[in-house]
Parts: structure tokens; sequence; C-alpha cells
């Protein structure tokens, strides 16, 4: 069955995980449902301990067996080791058919390609997926078709019981021995735990592993003792050089800051742009420059930031600092001067994913958001944009929160430039759809700046501007008549991977690589 | 033209191309490495036998390895690896054979 994006859904996976095809963005809110609940193992009595002396003797009291769920963060990003420290273990004890669902998995977590490989691992649900797994993914490895969800969406999921965890393992910089465990301090400090936080509340069992125990009570708790089954001190639980960046690298590549100038225009010349407006940006380069040059903008008319979220960078805590910006909400952090913030400024607040973006909760801060900036590996003219599928087809990349701050902010600003190599961005036909067109505003190019159609209160705010304003197809065309017009690539018939759309059902699927022929 | 001997042109930085010829068997034997094979493959290998033809060049073994090198640039190495192949470097035919 054809979905609303113009996807293909084969209608006996629709069936098989009584799914429905994406119809449009916010087509569930007159729905409700009753929320999952994990099941309890309590505490009542005050002389049991929680502390266990490994992973291999955390699994035997959450009496790991085939076919269970477990669950990750991705707070501790390329240098975590908490994943692979527990799949080690899962497979020399023999058991298999595990599903791993994680916030996110990186090149970190390559061993547990071989894993997928053995039959330990055959269901993977993730927000995003790099190196070796996303390749053995698409190469068919994966004997369940891997579940790609935005971070408010893996949210929505676990809540509504799409997915139901048995065991989460939640890798924390600090913990007491009752299970209160925190972002900060410790050797593997990563400021924040927020994508673990839905985890506790909804496993069945939760295992902290910490290398750094602090005395009772590690206050205030990230993750709280109230959810935590058991306490485990390691080694090394991460490595704190791939963790968070010294310092994020400011671009000097002239197309990017190019293209970053372009967005802080738009911001500037747009009606949200007031005091009290509010933003998020990523770690990527031409965001990063849009905070460094919409300050002086901000400096000289007087306008403050109401709260600034996401992914957060030191730029945008110097502006927290210096008065620009009124509050952050952080659900990540990405360099050592964003946790340092976090720490010490009273109004650097860190949020759970839930309340970063879960689209099914009472209201997520995402829909209080006027701007956001965020990438884009393609944008088809219908404004549908690809972060997931590399131009080999491969699975290689993170729909993260951009589904999700795309849908929910006014006004959501895709940059990236027209071709990269030869490959066009603008193109007809994105490879994967992981944000649709409706909740895509305006696409920033190099080479020029095409607003949605759907959006002719957008169009008619920029009238008068200088800006190099053009349409989404002129971007197409430019870019074909550079690189040439690419042929698609080819698929086999077998589906390796399922896009979710935020509210769960089907935005696209994702199928296994075919090696390339030439025609004749 | 002939392939007197095995001649190189191009670099393996992104948006190039490297371009290797060398004698044939009594035809075209041509193979592709390329980062865009999806998108431009037959692209590529029309781009190729086109700039073959142009020279003259019917009995070689080329080997492309490309970095998503566009049409054009396809084109020079092409050109530049078969006159190397002929160590014909000065009187170039600029206009002639080669576009």
């Amino acid at each position: 069955m054809k979905n609303q994006v113009g996807r293909e859904i084969p209608d006996e996976l629709l069936k098989q995980y009584g799914k429905k095809v994406f119809s449009g963005s916010f087509v569930r809110s007159e729905d409700t449902y009753q929320k999952t609940g994990p099941c309890v193992h309590n505490y009542i009595d005050p002389t049991q301990s929680k502390m266990v002396s490994s992973i291999h003797e955390a699994l035997v009291k959450c009496k790991i067996h085939d076919g269970m769920v477990l669950s990750f963060h991705h707070h501790f990003r390329d240098g975590d080791k908490i994943v692979n420290m527990v799949m080690e273990e899962v497979a020399k004890m023999g058991v298999k058919d595990i599903t791993i669902c994680a916030s996110s998995l990186g090149s970190a977590h390559d061993p547990v390609a071989k894993l997928i490989e053995d039959g330990v691992v055959t269901g993977i649900q993730t927000s995003g997926v790099r190196g070796k797994i996303g390749e053995a993914i698409s190469h068919g490895k994966l004997k369940n078709p891997a579940i790609i969800r935005s971070h408010g969406g893996r949210v929505r999921a676990i809540e509504e019981g799409d997915v139901h965890i048995d065991i989460a393992f939640i890798g924390a910089p600090t913990s007491d021995e009752y299970g209160n465990a925190r972002g900060v301090g410790g050797k593997s400090d990563c400021g924040v735990l927020s994508y673990a936080m839905v985890d506790a509340k909804y496993a069945d069992r939760v295992v902290v592993v910490t290398d750094c125990m602090v005395p009772f009570p590690n206050y205030p708790a990230s993750i709280s003792m109230t959810d935590v089954d058991y306490v485990c001190k390691v080694d090394c639980i991460g490595d704190p050089n791939k963790i968070v960046s010294n310092a994020v690298r400011m671009t000097k590549d002239v197309r990017e800051l190019n293209m970053a100038h372009y967005c802080t225009q738009l911001i500037a010349e747009s009606p949200y742009f007031k005091d009290g407006f509010s933003f998020q940006t990523g770690a990527g380069g031409a965001s990063l420059a849009v905070n460094t040059m919409l300050r002086p903008i901000m400096e000289e008319k007087n306008i403050h930031m109401s709260f600034a979220i996401g992914g957060i960078t030191k730029p945008i805590c110097d502006l927290l600092e210096a008065g620009l910006v009124r509050n952050i909400v952080d659900a990540q952090d990405f360099d050592l001067g964003s946790i340092e913030s976090l720490k010490n400024d009273a109004n650097h607040y860190e949020i759970s994913t839930s309340a970063y973006a879960n689209p099914m909760n009472k209201g997520a801060f995402v829909n209080r958001l006027d701007f956001v900036i965020l990438g884009a590996l393609e944008v088809d003219v219908n404004f549908n944009v690809n972060v997931v599928t590399g131009s080999n087809g491969v699975l290689r990349g993170a729909p993260g929160g951009h589904p999700d701050t795309a849908a929910g902010s006014k006004c959501s600003i895709m940059v990236a430039p027209l071709i990269r190599g030869r490959i066009p961005t603008v193109c007809d036909q994105v490879v994967t759809v992981v944000t649709p067109g409706e909740d895509v505003d305006i696409v920033v190019t190099d080479y020029g700046i095409a607003i949605n159609p759907r959006r002719q209160d957008l169009i008619e705010a920029y009238k008068d501007s200088n800006l190099p304003f053009c349409t989404i197809e002129e971007l197409r065309d430019k870019a074909y008549a550079i690189v040439g017009t690419p042929e698609q690539v080819q698929f086999k018939d077998k589906v390796v991977g399922i896009l979710e759309a935020r509210d769960g059902s089907i935005l696209d699927v994702i199928r296994e690589v075919k090696p390339f022929e030439f025609k004749d | 033209m002939d392939i007197k001997k095995s001649a190189i042109a191009g670099t393996l930085e992104s948006s190039d191309a490297q371009v290797t010829v060398e004698p044939g068997n009594g035809k075209i034997d041509f193979s592709l490495d390329s980062t865009v094979i999806h998108q431009f493959g037959n692209q590529i290998r029309a781009t190729v036998l086109e700039t073959l033809k142009r020279l003259g060049v019917s009995n070689v073994k080329i080997t492309v390895v490309d970095r998503g090198a566009l049409d054009c640039t396809l084109k020079a190495r092409v050109e530049c690896a078969v006159f190397r192949a002929n160590d014909q470097t000065e009187n170039l035919p600029w206009g002639g054979a080669i576009k």
C-alpha cells in the first residue's frame, strides 16, 4: 500500500507488525492510548543489596534468556563501551535471538555486526546506525527488519508498548550503591542521561553500569534508585576522548559559511525573530556557525532567546552566559564546554528525551520551537528528507531528532550543499524518506534557497528579501545540470529496515542492497 | 590510436578519477570502481567509451577508479592517459580529437 509520501509499503509487513502506513504528521492528534508499564521487582527489604560484581552476575540475576530485548543509550557516543561489554557476555553465555533497543548505535559498536551474523542478535531498534552494523543490516544479515525511529518516536514506542524492554543497561558516569545515577562526574562525564530516562521507567529490569561509585545519595539524580534493580561497578564504561570533543570545530569552509549566512538572514528576517524566540541547532558546520552569526544581530536588536535546545555545544552556552539565551534545555552534550555549563549555570537544565521530542505525550519542547536548523543527505522536490541511507543505499545515519524538530517547529530549515562530490542533494526522489516533506519549510543550499509551497505565509513574509530564493525544482535542475541526471539506486526485494514515523506508522522501508550492474 | 604502453592519469582525490590504460587484447576491456556507481555507472561508462571512440582507440584495457568526477574530468583523464600511452606530450590536437 502506498503511503502519503508515495512509498510502497508491503501489505504483509503492515499485517505482521500491526502497523498503518504514514498518512500525515498529525493524524493521531485525537488519539488516546493506555501507557504500558514494567514488571517491578521490589526492594521492600531494606537489607537487600543492589550491588553486583560483574555484567555476568547482572545478566544471571536478570534471568537473561533467548529472545529478550536489551536496551542501551548513546550518551557516550563513539566512546561507548557498555554495548560491547554486555553483548560479549551475552554471546559468551550462549544466549541467542536478542533484540537491541538502543537510542543510537555507532561505529564503536562494530563488534555487534559479528553477533548479527552469529544469530546472537536478531533484532535492532534504534535512532541511528553507522559502521558495520549498518552494512550488516543492509546486506540482509539481520533476521528481523531493523526498526529505525526518531528520538521522540523511540520514547513513544516504549511508552505505547510497541517494544517492551526486558533489561535496560544504563551506563552512568556516577552512581551510588542504591542506583541513583548521574550524567556528570567520574571519568566518563557525558553531562546528561536524557535518552536513558524512558528506559529506566519502562524496562522490567534496570542495571546501572558505572566506573565511579559515589556516596549515597548521588543527587540530583538523572536516573532514580526507585527504578533501578542492580548497580554494577566495572573498570571502564567509556573513552572520555570519544565521548565529547574538547572543542567543536568552527568551520572555515566558505561554502558552509555562505549557507550559514543565508540561514542567519532567514532567521533575522522572519516573523518569528522577536524577543523570546527559541532555537535548535546541531553540531554540523553551517548550523553551528549560525549561533555565532546570530549573536551580533540579537545584541543589536536587543532580542533574547527564551530557550535553546538539542545537542548542546559551547557556542550556545556562551550565549547563555552572555544573557542572550535565557534557558538551555539539554538532551545531549557534544563538548566539554557544554558539560561545564550544565554543571555551573542554573539556567541550563537536563531534560528527558520525552520532554524533548515525544510526539504522543502531553507536550514536548519541540512543539515550542520557532527555528530548527538541520542537515540533509538528500531532499527531493516534494521536500522529503533523507538522513539515513547513503548514496550506495546502505544504512549509515541517524534520524535522531530530525523528524521531531522539523514537525514541532514553526520554521524548519534544512541546510546542505547542492552537490556533494557528484551526488546531487536536491533530487527527484530521496532513497529513504526520514522526515516527511510536510514538515520541511525551507531548504538552504549554496546555490539558492527554496521555501516549501505549503508555507505560503513564509513565502509572503520574505517577498521583499534580497536572499536568493528559487523553487525546489530549480535547485534540482541546477544540480542535474552540473552532475547529470542520477539513476535510482537498485535494491533487492527483501525489506531489511522499517523507517517508522514519529507516530508509529510506516514512513518508508529500507531494502537489501544489490550490487550494481551495467545496463545491457 | 594504439596503446603502446601502460599509462595513468588522474588521482584518487574526491571529485577526480584515476584512469589507467594498458595494451588490450583486440577489444575495449572496461572496468569501473566508483563511489557513485549506482547513480552514474552507466553514464560514466558511456562517457569513457565515447571518449575512446573519438580518440580512435579500440584496443585497450582501461580501468577507471572514480571518486565522483564530473564528465568533463573523466574525458580529460581518459584523453591524458591515452596520449601518455603514446608518449605524446607536445603538439596535442586541442579542439580536434581533444574536445
